[in-house]
């Protein structure tokens, strides 16, 4: 047995089923390696999208991610799946390969510190630099990206490590970090200072983050919140935690947001957030909109806590630990039927919108699309203005929204999609983007293709980087400029091209057929839908 | 406000950096920094002294805890602490200015620790305050080159005690 074998077995030892990557000569004897094994290879077109795709299907198994990449320009190719992976906290291990360990610091040929590169970026890094300490550097860094706050840790393993003879295989029963001991129960003292200001309130909201999803306590904050009728909003990363259309549900919070769950926070005595960290995006000025509230922040990570806002109530530790011991706890709630009636009703108007007729409106089209996916439905939105669109105008259910929130990465949405498909082929999965974000990941038709991964893609089609185009039109005095995209492609000779169905839609009243048409298709389908270059988001507000 | 911290770190390669990375890309001030390996040859103490509001250094704290190789933090502030620096001093002296050099070195309670025919090297281990105040007292006299090194700090025993 040598390192490379001794990796695939830990691979193996982990439970892992799937690994994304591209190999160079310095990984070569790793994949060498994994041939021997049950484990499943796939190929991406460019680096990143192997973290791209790790990260959709970490998001949907629960379970670390995994993606393998040569040394030099492979390894710097995935720094951006990395960051993008770490600032949605989704657990992955990058394993990357290295020069030889006599030949770093040389500048050879394709060397490059990626441990160093890579630092501010991951959760922890290892450079192996014996062969003997493979087994417990994988035993250390899948425990280390999926308890706690989640995030990627990356291990780099030089060329000669891989080749060394390894003389005994010792697999670690536990892992014994004397640095790494995440919190996870909340302490009870805290949880009993909740329910009081709970009894003591008048305007509760549950706030809820990714986290909540990261951490599987959806189900549970859901329970509370109906057990005690305490409205929730939900951050963009949030959204899922509550069906929209569910009564206490105000939707997101946020600049893109809605009136009634900004309408909620405003309002609000008592907020609990989880799983949050108020991001600019998502609370402009913190310490201003939270003025006279008391707040309660649950966040496995310490550091989240007065990191952005003042916080009057912590509690440090795994948000579905502390809801099981919240939702035990009686609670006596004062009368706020007045309060969540006048949220509720703000809540279902509807704002109106105007489309030219020659365009789809994007907002109406989300919403049907959402309404027309199957309930447990994965739907992967990718960045720029076709997120807004999506997170604003998504009816969910019981499925599930990923996007790359904190890093807001362009081509996130089609790789991603391909890890969501792959870690559960029972569930439809729809992948939507603009056209700017589809170009900087449409190779990946070739590997959805290769899986034999059924999507559904959307384009959204401006010819234009609209999210930036909106910025220049609001603040610019429409000083256009780097945005034209009017270089093609023609999506229907695209979707030819890689053997896939397509469709189009270019007014509302093909909105309702052609989608129709669009999910029950068999195999995958890109939807190109023509959408106004003018178009702007600004107050999307949302059609629910 | 300005604090010190004594965080105990795994002495290991890539270390500091990646605390010192820490600093730079939160911007997190560094007044000083010492670091040397604690009896136990495992593990390091870094002694960093920094400023800000109290949420930057409460900040400070919570992010070296996240590092894995971070073991231990301890923080405090200058006057529940012992602080010392050490300065090396080589000046250069002529028959006019030496009495002069020699009476502040009593004065500061630094020591001369080597002597050419025209330069000496002066000692001199003190607090951060007392390390400054030699330097200025100096400043009249021709500094040909300054070794010293960040402030090392321990919390009083007294504190430690209870």
């Amino acid at each position: 047995m040598n390192g490379a074998d001794a990796v695939a077995k830990c691979l193996e030892l982990q439970g892992v089923k799937t690994v994304y990557g591209y190999p160079g000569v310095a990984i070569c004897p790793v994949y060498d390696s994994i041939l021997k094994t049950d484990i499943h290879t796939v190929l991406v077109r460019s680096e990143a999208n192997a973290a791209h795709a790790a990260s959709g299907m970490a998001r949907i198994s629960g379970e670390p991610g995994v993606c393998i990449c040569t040394s030099g320009p492979g390894a710097t190719n995935l720094i951006t799946g990395i960051a993008t992976a770490y600032a949605d906290s989704i657990p992955l291990v990058c394993i990357t390969g290295q020069v030889n360990s006599d030949l770093i610091g040389g500048d050879v040929f394709q060397e490059a510190d990626i441990t160093g590169a890579a630092e501010s970026f991951v959760k922890y890094s290892y450079l192996v630099r014996k062969v003997s300490d493979i087994p417990r550097i994988f035993r250390e860094a899948f425990h280390i990206a999926s308890t706690g706050r989640r995030g990627p840790v990356l291990i780099d393993i030089p060329a000669d490590i891989q080749a060394q003879e390894v003389r005994k295989f010792v697999w670690p029963e536990e892992v014994a970090l004397r640095t790494y001991k995440p919190t996870f129960r909340g302490n009870p003292m805290q949880i009993r200072k909740v329910v009081k200001a709970l009894e003591e309130c008048h305007k509760p909201i549950l706030y809820t983050g990714g986290g909540v999803h990261l951490c599987g306590a959806a189900d549970l904050v859901r329970q509370f919140s109906e057990k005690h009728q305490i409205p929730v909003v939900s951050t963009m990363m949030g959204i899922g935690t509550m069906p929209s259309r569910h009564e206490l549900y105000m939707g997101m919070a946020g600049n893109n947001g809605n009136l009634a769950a900004n309408l909620a926070i405003k309002d609000a005595d008592l907020v609990i957030l989880v799983g949050a960290r108020l991001a600019d995006r998502a609370v402009n000025q913190p310490e201003k909109m939270l003025a006279g509230k008391v707040l309660v922040h649950i966040d496995v990570d310490p550091a989240e806590i007065g990191k952005n806002a003042k916080c009057d109530l912590p509690i440090v530790g795994d948000a579905k630990a502390i809801f099981e011991d919240l939702i035990l706890e009686e609670i006596q709630m004062n009368d706020m039927s007045e309060w969540t009636g006048r949220l509720r009703e703000v809540r279902q108007k509807k704002s109106r919108r105007v489309t030219p007729e020659q365009f789809t409106d994007p907002a109406y089209f989300v919403n049907t699309l959402s309404t027309a996916m199957d309930e447990n439905s994965v739907y992967v939105a990718d960045v720029g203005q076709n997120q807004i669109w999506s997170c604003a105008n998504v009816v969910m259910r019981s499925g599930r929204f990923l996007t790359s929130g904190g890093m807001g990465t362009m081509g996130y949405a089609l790789p991603a999609a391909i890890g969501a498909k792959m870690a559960d082929r029972n569930r439809q999965v729809v992948s939507v983007s603009g056209d700017g974000g589809f170009q900087m990941a449409m190779m990946e038709l070739a590997t959805m293709n290769q899986e034999g991964v059924d999507l559904k893609i959307v384009v959204l089609n401006n010819s234009a980087l609209g999210m930036v185009r909106e910025y220049q039109h609001f603040s610019c005095e429409n000083r256009f400029t780097m945005v034209d995209l009017r270089g093609g492609p023609d999506y229907e000779q695209l979707a030819k091209a890689y053997g896939i169905g397509y469709l189009n839609i270019s007014s509302n009243e093909e909105v309702e057929e052609t989608i129709k048409t669009f999910l029950s298709s068999k195999g995958s389908v890109l939807l190109e839908v023509i959408v106004d270059e003018d178009g702007v988001v600004r107050k999307a507000g949302g059609l629910k | 406000m300005k604090r010190i911290f004594s965080v105990l770190v795994e002495n290991r390669s890539g270390v500091l950096s990646k605390v010192s990375g820490l600093f730079a890309r939160r911007s997190f001030n560094i007044e000083s920094l010492a670091v040397g390996e604690t009896n136990d040859p495992e593990v390091s103490c870094m002694t960093i002294v920094s400023s800000g509001s109290a949420q930057t250094m409460e900040q400070i704290e919570k992010q070296l805890n996240k590092k894995l190789d971070v073991i231990k933090i301890k923080s405090f502030e200058n006057w529940q602490s012992v602080t010392r620096e050490l300065i090396l001093i080589k000046v250069r002296y002529n028959k006019s200015n030496r009495e002069e050099i020699l009476s502040i070195c009593t004065l500061a309670g630094a020591q001369v620790v080597d002597a050419g025919k025209r330069s000496m090297m002066i000692q001199l281990c003190d607090t951060p305050e007392k390390v400054q105040m030699m330097l200025d007292l100096l400043a009249g006299i021709s500094i040909v080159e300054v070794a010293r090194t960040g402030t090392l700090a321990l919390q009083r025993c007294v504190d430690t005690e209870k």
